[in-house]
């Protein structure tokens, strides 16, 4: 996940001649890698996603030919397609906000006064972010395993029925958003911690005064005050979220019954699995029209916010 | 006296729900370590152990052995060392000229640059892969390290850092005819620091941890890093409970060893970083 700080504009201040070169000079090694290695490539997605570019043109790039929009046609009447939209979506609106609910919650414990080894409960709470995936994945999935698994037993003791987490088509993606939830929550909740350091003391101190409740200065004080730094953890969050890869390819495989299949493992299985690349970057450009929606979607429910 | 005795019972509550949380965050980790040295087959048993009956370090043995771990040990370090090493090169003199060198075509340019932000990587892929097909670079360690070395967020990291340089420190080096590139090595570099620090941690971590892209570009075992490893032995080896764990263990000790020391710098600049913008 990155975490894009907005750009602030400033005015270019007075310099000698000559010093334009050298910032072209500077520029020049991030900008043509970017360029070539990320913009291009980019726009060649989008061209890709109207041939049929598949594993013979691999070999031979001239049998590639133009087919219009009808890989995204396929795609629109293929049921896997819209049962990983489906699930992607399961993904990011479950995951999504109780990630964020839960960094939320973890932020104020831990901004309250009457805490003690702030830092400490700080380290501990963010290293699940640090980990790696692939590696937690691995350990998940054993916790998960519905015989041995420590989380069975110890639900065993809440009078609950061993449950098939990775097996059970209903339960395979609870399981994998459990995971995405504890190893991802640290991260926000640093940048909420941050936030609710910038709010003035004097205006929790001004509401107490009026007589307001730890509830009332929570939503009339805190919550409004957060609000760009609640927008800012959302979209760096359900980018992240409809992004849904390494849990299911790790955990599930996709399975069962393409429960956990997401629009990002099935960009992986046709583009590089089955290699039928120009219908797998339609797949790509359909997630990134589903993200730049639900970005718009989000900035406009801030503003619409009193 | 009763506020007294009400803030002690809020306090006791509040640490409760502090130190349940921190179990629930550190126990898949401390289960992972647990296990990784248990006699073979005890970390399946019924009912299940936290703790090992008698602790053994045979699996670690055997990662570097029997699944020649040590291999994808050096890859990953190896990646992750140069792709931190260059990256903090070409981001910071790039930060630095869009926060404070006048050209023309700056705001555009960077306005520009900053759309890349919204694009999510995989939409890049497809054609990535054929590219660096064609430049033979499949199944390379630099398949790996050339798009890693700028990133769109990393620019934004330090320029919004450089910022604040004072021009006045710029203009007295110029003043005393350095050139631009002492300037950036002698001036900025040192001024921007803390926030090369945030940036090499990060970029560290993040190619460390990464897997889908190294997963498609690096097909031959030889070359492939510990979490790509980790992920295909995992299904060779799923019953071997014990060994996997101390694959993972051995996968994750570096990047919360890189943390647990540097995280003073770490945390601050995501803290800084998120709040300035």
């Amino acid at each position: 996940m990155t975490a894009p700080a907005l750009p602030s504009r400033t005015p270019a201040p007075q310099l000698p001649p000559g010093t334009g070169k050298a910032a072209w000079l500077f520029l020049a090694p991030a900008l043509s890698l970017i360029f070539i290695f990320f913009f291009l490539p980019v726009l060649a997605s989008l061209l890709l996603s109207l041939t049929d570019f598949d594993i013979y043109a691999i070999a031979d790039p001239s049998t590639t030919r133009f087919v219009g929009l009808r890989n995204y046609g396929r795609l629109l009447e293929t049921p896997e397609f819209w049962q990983a939209l489906r699930n992607t979506l399961y993904f990011a609106l479950a995951g999504g906000p109780l990630t964020i609910a839960l960094s939320l919650g973890a932020a104020l414990l831990l901004n309250a006064k009457l805490t003690r080894f702030k830092t400490v409960f700080r380290t501990i709470y963010f290293v699940p972010f640090v980990t790696t995936l692939v590696a937690v994945a691995i350990v998940w999935r054993y916790l998960y395993h519905t015989r041995y698994g420590l989380l069975n037993y110890g639900l065993g003791f809440l009078g609950v029925e061993p449950i098939d987490w990775l097996g059970d088509p209903r339960w395979a993606m609870p399981a994998i958003i459990l995971l995405a939830v504890w190893k991802n929550f640290g991260y926000n909740m640093l940048i909420f911690i941050a936030g609710l350091q910038a709010i003035p003391s004097e205006l929790y101190d001004a509401a107490e005064i009026d007589g307001a409740g730890p509830v009332r200065r929570f939503f009339n004080v805190t919550l409004p005050l957060l609000g760009p730094t609640l927008l800012f953890v959302g979209v760096v969050t359900m980018i992240g979220y409809f992004q849904l890869f390494a849990e299911p390819y790790v955990m599930t495989m996709g399975g069962p019954l393409r429960a956990t299949t997401s629009v990002v493992l099935l960009m992986y299985e046709e583009g590089f699995r089955w290699w039928r690349m120009g219908y797998a970057a339609a797949v790509a450009f359909v997630l990134f029209l589903v993200i730049l929606i639900a970005t718009l979607i989000q900035f406009r429910l801030q503003r619409e916010r009193p | 006296m009763t506020l007294r005795w009400r803030t002690l019972g809020t306090s006791i509550i509040l640490h409760t729900v502090l130190v349940l949380g921190a179990l629930v965050a550190l126990m898949p980790m401390a289960w992972m370590l647990s296990a990784s040295v248990m006699p073979a087959g005890e970390a399946t048993g019924y009912p299940p152990r936290f703790f090992p009956s008698r602790v053994t370090f045979e699996h670690y043995g055997q990662l570097f052995t029997r699944l020649e771990l040590g291999r994808y040990l050096f890859n990953s370090a190896f990646l992750a060392v140069t792709v931190t090493a260059t990256s903090l090169v070409i981001n910071s003199l790039a930060g630095y000229a869009f926060a404070k060198l006048r050209f023309r075509g700056r705001d555009r340019t960077f306005r520009l640059l900053s759309l890349g932000l919204v694009l999510p990587v995989q939409v890049a892929m497809l054609p990535l892969f054929l590219l660096l097909k064609q430049l033979h670079l499949i199944n390379t360690y630099w398949g790996v390290i050339i798009p890693g070395m700028a990133s769109i967020f990393g620019i934004f990291l330090i320029r919004q850092y450089a910022l604040s340089i004072p021009d006045d420190m710029l203009d007295a080096a110029r003043m005393d005819g350095a050139s631009e590139l002492t300037i950036y090595w002698k001036v900025v570099v040192p001024g921007i620091l803390p926030i090369l620090a945030t940036l090499a941690i990060w970029t560290f971590l993040a190619t460390w941890n990464d897997f889908m892209w190294p997963l498609i570009v690096l097909s031959d075992a030889s070359h492939y890093t510990l979490p790509v490893a980790l992920a295909s032995l995992s299904g060779e080896h799923v019953q071997d409970t014990e060994l996997m764990m101390a694959g993972s263990v051995l996968t994750v000790l570096p990047v919360l060893a890189v943390f647990l020391f540097l995280q003073r710098y770490y945390i601050q600049g995501i803290m800084a970083g998120s709040v300035k913008g």
